[in-house]
């Protein structure tokens, strides 16, 4: 029997684990921390008050891996469904979207049109990029027959679109979001909403280069629409865990693998940090393409070429998380009851959105920071004790190079500029903090074992996208080195919770090892 | 602007002997292409003493607690055993499993060593870093190297003063005192016949030109320019990069680049020891085979073979000659040459097609060539220590 270990029990980690154990393999996964779900897992911040670790929401996450996990049935819940995006205002000029509709009593007639066929187009191309996400990124330039078969499968995907919406595609689909957005709407606060969208997570401002790439990326979830998960009973993971384990893997918490061991070309096992050493056929990591290969195996393992790719891999987090335990629920003038539940934004404008990022390009945070925001204990009340709330952010832009250094003093200094920064949409919120607790990328990466604080494993950029993510001679899950496998966010398709890359990932092993 | 060419550390004194003032540029630095006779530069490196100017050479200092690891990683030969004072010959490939170039390493002292080569490699070598605890310097303007090569060299050497170093075993290198200056000799070089190589700081490369030549006044001693090492290079069968192949990293067209296997090298590849760059590419080559094979040839008659195309009989072309001289001393034209595989065997009835000219005259000649296994020229005194005095 085919003996394989999976580092790292994020929710990638569990799907490959899970779908290579329905195959008969002998499946163990290794999570360092206590708790499986990686960056979904939910953590207590403060005595009474827990939070999402750093995925508050779902809106990525792929019906295929839902339907092979069974995740419904393993116990995934979700606290809400259908959630719009709402753009706060301090003038009171809050607009709402989701999918199909868009509210705001200052949008235009134009933009009310424009909003539809931009929704409708946009959909049509993260379709495109929700089916090539789901299979093997195609190798170009070699005989491999389903290599050529999933180029064109891309090509036909795309000539499917029709002849303007595939013109259109090529036109924009590696443009930026600031020009496109400029296109289509009129209403800044509207198009600073679905800026952020599009720059969520990255180190890229609206006027970067292919920010409609991790747009459409960010659109790609083919299972249901924008979703809290149950945080309280860390539904989410469970589900993941629950699924592998019935199918037989066994989950080790709290071992934190040091090494991946290698014997003439070919991974043998590895060794934890307490000095434990586990034998094993295959090794699949769901940790960063960096960390597998330089911190765990070893840069010795590999050829020159291919570990100065690797080491060039660009992972620049640029993200915080801000989570306040509120004594009561804050309130926001002008916004209507139902929209706290949303997932709300602080993005004025494109303009101000890119001026967020400019100074964490010289390693400043931004003074005006940019957030998704959301409230997770009203749909979610056993978060928090009885009556106290949850408020909890995505804060952009805060760069893992500070010049100042990501110390005690610093964070708080940043934290309070925030909750200042908040004070100014939600009045009065400043005397409800109790407590706080801000996730510098230098501790997401303490905590999570991802370089540089980087959510998706390496940007998601064009040059570290399909067939080059994380780099050519590794995009098809297997790493140069036999037996190794990459699982993670750090390959096609890259981040958010989706599931595709860890499917992907199992599928592959499957085929190369001969069916296993 | 036109920048001068960089000279040597020797120029004062090569200028001074080049008479013919002809000058071969060496990745951009002039060394002597003839002092005064091609001919008696050749028999000099043969018959007594040739002194070739190696200061060009590219030199890089790797040393730090990873050193070996990390050139044991860089080469495809196993080096864990190289010893301190031991020198060995070695090839690097890319990820590709296509040789970038080969050349010397010298464990200078514990833990310190020196990677000789051709081309540049400066960037390979900082890239080949990522992840090891090694200092890569380039020292190639900082050593000022000599060639002393010929039966009568070691004779010569120990006139010089060099105590002991009739005892220096093949790629073996030791350190010496000249004068209160300290020199590194090697028992090393590209002609394949008794002969050592010179190190010093720049700073005493012209006392040692004086006195080396004051030594082997009586020995034959005399400067060879880069035509008479050459022949001596291609009597010996080495491979000499941008000749008889072209580093990968110089190569523009696809498939230009060869592997070790396709250079003749493959007593170079260890896959026993542990990964080295270009292993997984020559493990699929060994299961799959190689496209080159490198021959060396003895071609009939007395016409040097440059150029010319390889024939399997006389009509079917399977490749070509990359160097090629009527040696005076095997007496025979020898010939290195590419062709395409499987072919090669000497049952293939090889041919080379060789043009040559006559007061403005081509002629043709297709002259049957036999392969040659091991060396063209391998004399005893290339290994006998202490060598004989001469």
């Amino acid at each position: 029997m085919t003996k394989a270990l999976v580092i790292g029990g994020g929710h990638n980690g569990l799907t490959a684990a899970a779908l290579l154990a329905k195959r008969g393999v002998d499946v163990t996964v290794l999570e360092a921390n206590p708790a499986v779900g990686g960056m979904a897992a939910t953590l207590e911040f403060a005595p009474g008050f827990r939070a999402p670790g750093l995925a508050q929401f779902v809106y990525q996450l792929q019906s295929d891996v839902v339907k092979a996990l069974e995740l419904e049935k393993h116990g995934l819940e979700f606290a809400a469904t259908g959630l719009s995006t709402v753009a706060l205002s301090e003038a009171r000029d809050h607009v709402s979207y989701d999918d199909g509709t868009l509210i705001g009593h200052s949008i235009s007639v134009k933009d009310h049109t424009a909003f539809v066929e931009f929704n409708r187009q946009m959909q049509a191309f993260a379709d495109v990029l929700a089916a090539l996400g789901n299979r093997r990124p195609p190798k170009l330039g070699y005989g491999d027959r389903s290599d050529k078969l999933g180029l064109a499968r891309l090509a036909f995907d795309v000539r499917r679109l029709g002849r303007d919406d595939m013109r259109q595609l090529l036109r924009v689909g590696a443009s930026n979001v600031y020009d496109v957005l400029n296109e289509w709407f009129d209403h800044d606060g509207l198009k600073g909403a679905l800026a952020l969208d599009a720059v969520l997570g990255t180190h890229a401002g609206p006027r970067s280069g292919n920010t409609m790439l991790t747009y459409l990326h960010r659109r790609s979830g083919t299972f249901g629409s924008l979703a809290q998960p149950r945080f309280s009973n860390d539904s989410l993971s469970e589900a993941f865990a629950n699924a592998a384990r019935s199918h037989g893997v066994s989950i080790r918490a709290s071992s934190r693998v040091a090494n991946i061991n290698v014997v003439q070309g070919r991974v043998s096992g590895v060794t934890l940090s307490h000095g434990e050493t586990i034998d094993a056929d295959l090794v699949i990591s769901n940790l960063d393409p960096h960390t597998t290969v330089m911190g765990l195996v070893g840069a010795r393992h590999f050829d020159t070429g291919f570990v100065r790719r690797i080491h060039h891999v660009r992972m620049r987090g640029n993200a915080a998380r801000l989570n306040l335990a509120l004594s009561a629920k804050p309130s926001v003038p002008g916004l209507q009851l139902g929209d706290y539940a949303q997932r709300l934004v602080i993005a004025p404008d494109t303009d101000r959105v890119e001026r967020a990022f400019n100074p964490s390009k010289y390693g400043q945070w931004s003074e005006e920071a940019v957030m998704e925001i959301s409230l997770p204990t009203l749909g979610d009340p056993a978060l928090a004790p009885d009556g106290k709330h949850v408020l909890s952010a995505t804060v952009q832009y805060a760069p893992y190079q500070l010049k100042a250094g990501w110390n005690d003093d610093n964070k708080s200094r940043f934290t309070q500029q925030l909750i200042a920064q908040l004070d100014r949409y939600m009045p009065g919120i400043s005397s409800l903090v109790e407590a706080s607790e801000l996730l510098s990328p230098l501790d997401i990466e303490q905590r999570y074992g991802v370089r540089g604080g980087q959510w998706h494993h390496g940007e998601l950029t064009l040059d570290q996208f399909l067939f080059v993510r994380p780099t050519y001679g590794a995009a098809q899950y297997a790493l140069p080195l036999d037996g190794l496998y990459l699982c993670g966010a750090g390959a096609h398709p890259g981040g958010g919770i989706s599931g595709a890359a860890g499917r992907n990932c199992a599928l592959e092993i499957i085929r190369q090892e001969g069916g296993v | 602007m036109t920048l001068r060419t960089a000279v040597t550390a020797f120029h004062p004194r090569t200028s001074e002997a080049n008479l013919l003032n002809r000058w071969h540029q060496w990745k951009g630095v002039s060394i002597s292409t003839v002092y005064t006779d091609e001919e008696l530069e050749y028999f000099a490196l043969r018959n007594s003493c040739g002194v070739f100017d190696l200061c060009p050479l590219h030199k890089y200092r790797i040393a730090g607690p990873d050193a070996n690891d990390y050139l044991n990683r860089l080469v495809t030969r196993d080096v864990r055993k190289l010893a301190p004072g031991r020198v060995t010959y070695v090839a690097w490939c890319n990820d590709a499993g296509k040789v970038l170039d080969d050349g010397t390493l010298f464990h200078v002292s514990d833990g310190v060593y020196r990677l000789c080569a051709y081309e540049h490699h400066l960037s390979w070598l900082m890239a080949s870093a990522i992840g090891f605890d090694v200092s890569i310097v380039d020292e190639t303007t900082d050593v000022a190297g000599l060639a002393v090569q010929g039966p009568t060299s070691c004779a010569v050497l120990k006139d010089l003063g060099l105590q002991g170093v009739e005892t220096l075993k093949p790629f073996q290198l030791d350190w010496y005192d000249l004068n209160g200056v300290p020199v590194m000799c090697s028992r090393t070089g590209f002609t394949a016949d008794l002969g050592y190589e010179l190190w010093v700081d720049p700073a005493n490369a012209l006392m040692l030109w004086d006195v080396l030549f004051e030594a082997g006044r009586f020995r034959g001693i005399r400067p060879v320019g880069a035509e008479a090492y050459e022949m001596a290079r291609i009597e010996a069968g080495f491979l000499q990069a941008g000749v008889d192949f072209i580093g990968a990293a110089q190569i523009v067209r696809p498939g230009r680049a060869r592997s070790p296997f396709e250079l003749g090298l493959d007593w170079l590849v260890d896959f026993n020891k542990p990964h080295f760059n270009g292993r997984r590419a020559l493990m699929r080559e060994k299961q799959t085979g190689s496209v080159w094979r490198l021959l060396k040839l003895d071609v009939e008659g007395n016409k040097p073979a440059t150029h010319a195309y390889i024939y399997a009989g006389t009509s079917k072309q399977i490749g070509f000659v990359t160097s090629a001289l009527w040696s005076p001393v095997c007496k025979a034209n020898l010939a290195l040459a590419t062709v395409k595989q499987p072919f090669g065997e000497a049952s293939d009835d090889l041919h080379a097609e060789i043009y040559y000219q006559r007061e403005l005259h081509w002629s043709r000649v297709m002259a049957a060539c036999t392969p040659v296994t091991g060396a063209f020229w391998d004399p005893d005194r290339r290994r006998a220590t202490p060598p004989a005095d001469f």
